[in-house]
């Protein structure tokens, strides 16, 4: 199978490559670019004139439900929806049901990703068993099964003695430890920033010393063990500042963000709409200021969807009794191009952001289109204005502030291991 | 990047008469003086011989009540009763309905019988704003206490009786004492108070008992009860409610007594004429001593009788609010 993306600006920041030209893919794999191979005779040709051609995006963190409840979504469902939002790759949090601690588990996503047939999914193995922080979970067969980290998601472990042990083990066999940093104690009964919004409405809030107490712990253990360590969506600006600092030490620490901790502040909870329930949440101007910095400075390197589906009656009740979390998959590069239409990023920084980053942070053959590479493509207009609707949209969650919203930059194909997944029509 | 609501506004109709009554927060000064008017016209309807009148015969208002509660429901059956409603008390203890859809149901299965008024109590902050925007918009929603939220009628009531106690609001200094981190009551007070004009509203309590940045409701904030205390009109004590209490918030009920207590001595420090309110029921000597509770600055029996008085207010006007929107949306759409 060939195929011709034909007059595109191609936008490949592992290969340094921003120009209009021609690309070229054969048999899953890309063969040239801007001059056909010989005896190349397209199959299918994709005019991408004034579009975007730049590598399918990785998102580091999306829960795609399976196993587990299936009125949230499956990884068919959730799959279709991350290849209309031009993602090729998506890490799993290991919080399904049953939890991913044993190879089973690893495999069955796994199998479940190849029928779907879409994209590909690596999922994150629970750092200790049943994530409940007491015994570690048997690492080195999950990495054997596809598991490409390891997380208690955002079950702390009380214990630092046992995750000292969990991250000296995982140091052993090189494999990296993923933080969703949040201190139990301090989070318990909170579902929202603790602010003067908070106050406000009543609601139980959740301080920032739940995420910088639990990341300064696992800094300093980080630290100690060698292990590799990643931290996953970010909310607060003093976070971003301690990660900076360790950086500068030398310690080779990585964080990402949330687009939605990027775009939106605690305020937008004003008149208790659910879909501002997120985890971690929403936080003030200066915390989204500072994870804007963070960006731009290169503390953080990746943007992720934290895409959280859920059926509509989690999010029918008062605020505090819904589900948190949103979707995320299909609107994750649309927001993402605010941050270029602001001037913050220029368009391949971003897609370095979406992209080559994550690839480098998870150490994934991915994120790049140099010649030979795995064909994984995300095609999109940068101009043009959709929505996101509930009748159109593809994951089985609806729950987003964002839905009927209006956006700019559509993606129009996405391609995996050479092979067209998703066309707009 | 989005747009967000004022939580207020889905209690107003269009031409900003009351239609819910979820909050103090935002309501203009001219509502929340009309609710004070049409209660004042209420007051004394409860020492006649018949204490009835027709502005609510023939709809059936649903007291719905998720958290246990004596004083309020009472008061509020007793208004929708002398408004001459026909009314339904729900007891629904939240430990046996787990979530949200429970609710959502609940609402939905009453809404069918027809009501015209649902009055709601709830733990969850929110509640009653997402009864009255998702669920049922179109039946007026009284709001009884949601979570930490608002609980704004017994606000009203409280500002009735401050004001039949001392006329106007602008001059008065007045100080809010006690659990002001779980308590709906203060912040509705709050909203209440400030809208009215009261300039200096002051919060009393340690600070594991304020919310983080209350000052930004306008309030100062004082640690230390004489200071605190100094120099009020009116001081409205909080209960302390021991229910919620689930996290180590004080030493103990008697550390808390000595140092946030409203006893004959630090009274004293007020104004002369300062009175005493609280919103019941009283812990005495927890955060009253009997002395102070029983004395005749207190005017916690007036703040009784004027809570039937304030619910009977808010319910005519909200039912009259709901009327004139339907019949204004009816007519848009001919």
């Amino acid at each position: 199978m060939n195929i011709l993306i034909k007059n595109g600006r191609l936008i490949d920041p592992a290969n340094k490559i921003d120009s209009i030209t021609d690309l070229y893919i054969s048999n899953g794999h890309i063969a040239s670019i801007n001059t056909a191979p010989e005896g190349f005779v397209a199959d299918q040709l994709i005019d991408a004139s004034d579009k975007i051609v730049c590598p399918g995006l990785i998102d580091i963190c999306a829960h795609a439900r399976e196993p587990g409840p299936s009125q949230k979504g499956s990884i068919k469902t959730e799959s279709m929806a991350a290849v209309a939002g031009g993602i090729t790759t998506m890490i799993t949090p290991p919080t399904t049901n049953p939890i991913i601690d044993t190879p089973a588990v690893a495999k069955l996503i796994k199998d479940r990703c190849t029928e779907a047939g879409k994209l590909t999914i690596h999922p994150m193995g629970a750092l200790t068993k049943a994530l409940e922080g007491e015994q570690l979970s048997p690492m080195h067969a999950l990495a054997s099964s596809g598991c490409i980290a390891f997380t208690n998601s955002r079950n702390a472990i009380a214990n630092s003695l046992v995750l000292t042990r969990c991250l000296e083990y995982a140091a052993t066999h090189d494999f990296l430890v993923v933080f969703q940093a949040q201190d139990a104690a301090l989070a318990q009964g909170g579902c929202m920033h603790d602010d003067s919004t908070c106050t406000r409405l009543g609601l139980n809030g959740i301080p920032e010393s739940t995420e910088t107490v639990e990341v300064a712990r696992c800094l300093l253990l980080t630290e100690q063990t060698g292990v590799r360590a990643h931290f996953g969506q970010l909310s607060c600006e003093r976070s971003v500042r301690m990660i900076a600092e360790a950086q500068e030490r030398g310690l080779p620490v990585t964080a990402d963000v949330s687009i939605q901790n990027l775009l939106l502040t605690d305020e937008n909870v004003n008149g208790f709409n659910n879909n501002f329930h997120l985890i971690p949440p929403l936080r003030s101007q200066l915390d989204r200021a500072g994870l804007i910095q963070g960006l731009i400075s290169g503390t953080i390197q990746a943007i992720c969807s934290d895409h959280q589906p859920h059926e509509r009656a989690a999010k029918e009740a008062p605020f505090a009794d819904t589900e948190p979390g949103m979707i995320g998959l299909e609107t994750l590069l649309s927001l993402s191009l605010w941050l270029v239409e602001q001037e913050m990023l220029d368009l391949p920084q971003l897609i370095e952001k979406l992209t080559l980053a994550p690839a480098a942070i998870l150490g994934l053959d991915a994120g790049n289109l140099a010649i030979g590479r795995k064909a994984d493509i995300c095609i999109f207009d940068p101009k043009a204005e959709w929505m996101l609707t509930p009748e159109t949209s593809y994951s089985r969650g609806k729950n987003t502030p964002f839905m009927d919203h209006p956006l700019k930059g559509k993606v129009t194909n996405t391609l995996h291991n050479g092979q067209v997944v998703y066309s707009a029509n | 990047m989005l747009e967000h609501t004022d939580p207020s506004q889905v209690q107003l109709t269009k031409d900003g008469e009351l239609k819910h009554f979820i909050t103090t927060e935002h309501l203009s000064r001219e509502v929340l003086t009309e609710i004070l008017d049409t209660a004042d016209s209420f007051v004394d309807l409860g020492a006649k011989q018949v204490k009835k009148v027709p502005l609510l015969r023939g709809k059936t208002v649903v007291n719905l009540f998720f958290e246990a509660s004596t004083r309020t429901l009472s008061t509020f059956e007793l208004a929708a009763k002398r408004l001459s409603a026909d009314v339904l008390n729900l007891n629904i203890s939240t430990s046996s309905t787990s979530k949200g859809e429970t609710l959502k149901d609940t609402l939905m299965t009453l809404h069918a019988m027809h009501s015209d008024m649902f009055v709601v109590r709830h733990s969850s902050s929110g509640a009653a704003h997402f009864i009255a925007e998702h669920v049922t918009p179109d039946v007026a929603v009284i709001n009884a206490g949601d979570g930490r939220h608002a609980h704004p009628t017994q606000a009203m009531l409280d500002m009735l009786t401050i004001r039949q106690a001392k006329g106007a609001f602008e001059p008065l200094s007045v100080a809010i004492v006690g659990d002001i981190l779980h308590s709906r009551v203060a912040r509705s007070q709050i909203h209440a108070l400030r809208t009215l004009g009261v300039e200096d509203i002051r919060v009393i309590a340690p600070n594991t008992l304020l919310p983080h940045h209350i000052e930004s409701l306008g309030v100062k904030v004082y640690t230390n009860m004489q200071q605190g205390i100094k120099d009020v009109d009116v001081v409205m004590m909080l209960r302390l409610q021991k229910e919620r209490m689930n996290s180590a918030l004080l030493p103990s009920e008697s550390e808390f007594y000595k140092l946030y207590g409203l006893t004959m001595d630090k009274l004293a420090l007020a104004k002369p004429d300062a009175v005493v309110m609280h919103p019941g029921p009283i812990n005495r000597g927890v955060e009253i001593a009997s002395s102070v509770a029983d004395c005749d600055r207190s005017l916690i029996l007036d703040q009784v009788t004027n809570g039937i008085a304030v619910r009977m207010a808010v319910m005519s006007m909200a039912v009259s609010g709901q009327t004139k929107s339907r019949s204004n949306n009816n007519g848009t759409e001919v």
